[in-house]
């Protein structure tokens, strides 16, 4: 009964209370490692990444070209049915401009990042990556850009093949 | 119905390593900080008591599990208990053979509720179930406050 | 299907570093909430956990480690999880218990002890993402915020200071309840705007940091309430709850499509077809200033882009014509994520019962709805209680 309760509990500690060791406490750092199967869709996604290509896959029943590629429809519930290489221009769908890396600390230039939805694909669909050649200032919802690869001899077969979108010129492809 | 295309050849397959950067820190809590508490600066052990259901918990905990209630009162645990199970590890955790080969007990305490996992100090040949052990602790100023401030149970009148 | 009501509720203070273990906030979550429904441990026929991913408490098999400070000792249990939905699913499964007939009282406790996590729970978080596709990006738990953020203020061209305005709302809210991190009662929107920018458009003060905290809720049969005259009741009238895909790249960020089916589902059951009339007062999840204009809109109590008028105009102030986020929400309060069905099923028993104190609504409440979103951004749950 909020109102009739007097006490709530909880102790509180501050930071110090535990860096300092003014509270008894245990510590442990895992030791986890994955190594995760890339599957059907991902590996073959991955080995065109590194032939500087974008693929997904279409299904026939939905007439859906899905990227990122999958080997079944979540809509349909079937398998999907051809490959189909999709472009590597696209349009920002949204953005954001980060001063966060990815331990929440705080780094002086910040990342452009966003969604890009990819010429090829149905409607709405694409990934998230890097953008670079613009300023926080430029970068806008709308925008046209295209992926600059990495150097063949330097493609791993991951997203990072690409660095970065940078923006597209008016009336190019 | 299966997909409809399948890589026959395993090298196209791929996969993606990473792992699982974590670290923590588990607070004792707020009976635990005076079971840790007593351990490191009296180098004894405390039981929680339930009056209501007669029991000593050990380790100390803040509730009874079974009536639920609030428990406040603080017992000392025997100084001598005994092996109520064991075994003998020859593996580390990573998997790697262990040098010599290490005995852990499960060891209880008469008229105390639960007990404590830890290392019983004796080869695996001396090891049995009905040990009567005692704690071997760590010198007052080694204790920190933690479970590893017992190095592991030896026998009696060892 | 039964009727089922909510008889009691309780919480720790939520704060950024508890001293209890996870056990042990359950422990004093449930025990205040028997103590408020009047009833004790053995009136309970079975319980139902609700938590987050085992990386943030750092224990595997959470719901199994906390199953004693649940109450759930040698009786049915369960733990749930639907990522920070289930601060509202948790309640929906607890009603399947009391609905289907299976039991006539049902304890609901949630959990998080983020402080665990080090340096930051953020570590954890990136695991969240796909392995292949999100995570070589490095990415930032707050990106994906940040981002569905900036495409919702995209599409309607809503300001920056329409969203602070949410914060600030929430945060003194919060004044008024005894368990909030983050109260503030000067707070204004110049404060947000002026906060560090993490990840624009989202600054520090448009986020709900990770707290500690853990609360409870019983649930009882209506057979059981009218047996044992209980009078602080509120009745769980609709439930409902829908996930979308994990491809999040693949949709529009700007409208969450799995929380309207949610409610649709929730408000079907409830009987409501004109959920802006019909319902009196909201608590939608808010772990972000915009996500609770966001939630409004897939809630059908605001017009896709009008959530943001309605806070301007002072609609979903306490006094307001709509009361969102009374309790002050998890901007105000702060965000154990599963724990936070504190500041929404807690608060709509609370309410509903006449026992919010400094923050009951000064008009007469009947209807309320509470609504939790998670995972990656894709989860909605629902829940309409009525007085």
């Amino acid at each position: 009964m909020s109102e009739r309760i007097t006490k709530w509990p909880g102790v509180e500690l501050s930071a110090a209370d535990l860096s300092e060791g003014k509270v008894t406490q245990t510590r442990f750092r895992p030791n986890a490692k994955y190594a995760w199967s890339a599957g059907e869709a991902m590996s073959r996604f991955l080995a065109e990444l590194q032939d500087g290509r974008l693929i997904a896959r279409t299904c026939h029943s939905c007439k859906r070209t899905l990227f990122p590629p999958r080997m079944f429809c979540e809509e349909c519930f079937r398998p999907t049915d051809t490959w189909t290489y999709i472009q590597d221009t696209g349009t920002i769908e949204t953005f954001s401009v980060s001063y966060l890396d990815t331990d929440a600390k705080r780094i002086p230039d910040p990342i452009l990042v966003g969604v890009i939805s990819l010429d090829g694909a149905s409607p709405k669909m694409g990934m998230m990556h890097y953008f670079g050649e613009m300023t926080k200032e430029e970068i806008r919802i709308g925008m046209r850009v295209k992926a600059v690869w990495k150097p063949w001899e330097e493609r791993r077969g991951s997203v990072l093949d690409i660095k970065y979108f940078a923006p597209l010129p008016e009336g190019k492809k | 119905m299966t997909f409809l295309e399948r890589t026959t050849d395993a090298r196209k397959l791929r996969h993606w390593e990473g792992n699982m950067e974590a670290d923590y820190i588990y607070t004792s809590g707020v009976a635990g900080e005076r079971f840790f508490v007593a351990l490191r600066d009296q180098g004894k052990m405390l039981a929680s008591r339930c009056a209501a259901c007669g029991l000593d918990y050990l380790p100390a905990r803040l509730f009874c599990e079974d009536c639920f209630a609030e428990l406040t009162e603080f017992v000392d645990v025997p100084q001598e208990g005994r092996v109520a199970g064991l075994t003998v590890a020859h593996l580390d955790r990573e998997g790697v053979r262990l040098s010599r080969p290490q005995v852990w007990a499960f060891v209880t305490f008469q008229g105390i509720r639960g007990g404590l996992v830890h290392r019983l100090l004796v080869p695996p040949g001396r090891a049995r179930v009905g040990l009567a052990v005692r704690p071997k602790l760590k010198a007052r100023e080694d204790r920190v406050g933690a479970i590893t401030d017992i190095e592991g149970f030896e026998p009696v009148g060892s | 299907m039964k009727t089922v009501g909510v008889i009691g509720a309780g919480m720790t203070l939520f704060r950024r570093r508890l001293q209890e273990t996870g056990k042990e906030m359950c422990f004093e979550a449930t025990k205040m909430a028997l103590d408020s429904a009047g009833l004790t441990r053995a009136d309970v026929d079975m319980v139902v956990n609700g938590t987050a991913p085992d990386a943030f408490d750092g224990v595997h098999m959470k719901g199994e480690y906390l199953a004693d400070g649940c109450g759930g000792y040698r009786k049915p249990y369960t733990r749930v999880f639907t990522g920070g939905g289930t601060g509202v699913f948790s309640t929906i499964a607890g009603w399947w218990h009391v609905a289907s007939g299976l039991a006539d009282v049902v304890l609901v406790v949630n959990e998080e002890k983020m402080s665990s996590c080090q340096p930051h729970p953020q570590s954890v978080f990136a695991h969240i993402w796909d392995p292949i596709l999100d995570r070589p990006l490095k990415p930032n738990l707050v990106w994906i915020f940040a981002m569905e953020m900036n495409r919702y203020m995209h599409v309607h061209g809503v300001k920056k200071e329409d969203i602070a305005r949410v914060a600030v709302k929430n945060k003194r809210n919060a004044v008024g309840h005894p368990c909030a991190q983050l109260a503030d009662p000067n707070i204004t929107v110049d404060d947000v705007l002026a906060s560090e920018v993490m990840a624009w458009p989202v600054q520090r003060l448009d986020i709900s940091p990770p707290s500690d905290g853990a609360s409870a809720v019983v649930l009882a049969s209506e057979d059981f309430i009218r047996r044992r005259k209980i009078k602080d009741r509120a009745w769980i009238s609709g439930v409902g709850w829908c996930i979308d895909s994990t491809m999040w790249t693949d949709r529009d960020l700007y409208f969450p499509e799995y929380v309207a089916r949610a409610a649709k589902q929730a408000y079907k059951m409830a009987k409501i077809s004109d959920p802006r009339r019909q319902i009196d007062f909201a608590e939608p999840y808010d772990p972000f200033d915009y996500k609770e204009l966001h939630h409004l809109e897939g809630l059908l109590l605001a017009r896709k882009g009008e959530a943001p008028i309605l806070t301007r105009e002072g609609v979903t102030e306490r006094d307001g014509d709509l009361p969102v986020c009374p309790s002050g929400g998890l901007m105000g309060v702060g965000n154990p994520i599963a724990a936070t069905m504190g500041q929404k099923i807690g608060e709509l028993f609370w309410q509903l019962t006449n026992q919010a104190g400094k923050r009951q609504i000064p008009q007469e409440v009947h209807t309320g709805v509470a609504q939790a979103w998670g995972d990656l951004m894709q989860y909605g749950s629902v829940v309409v209680m009525s007085s």
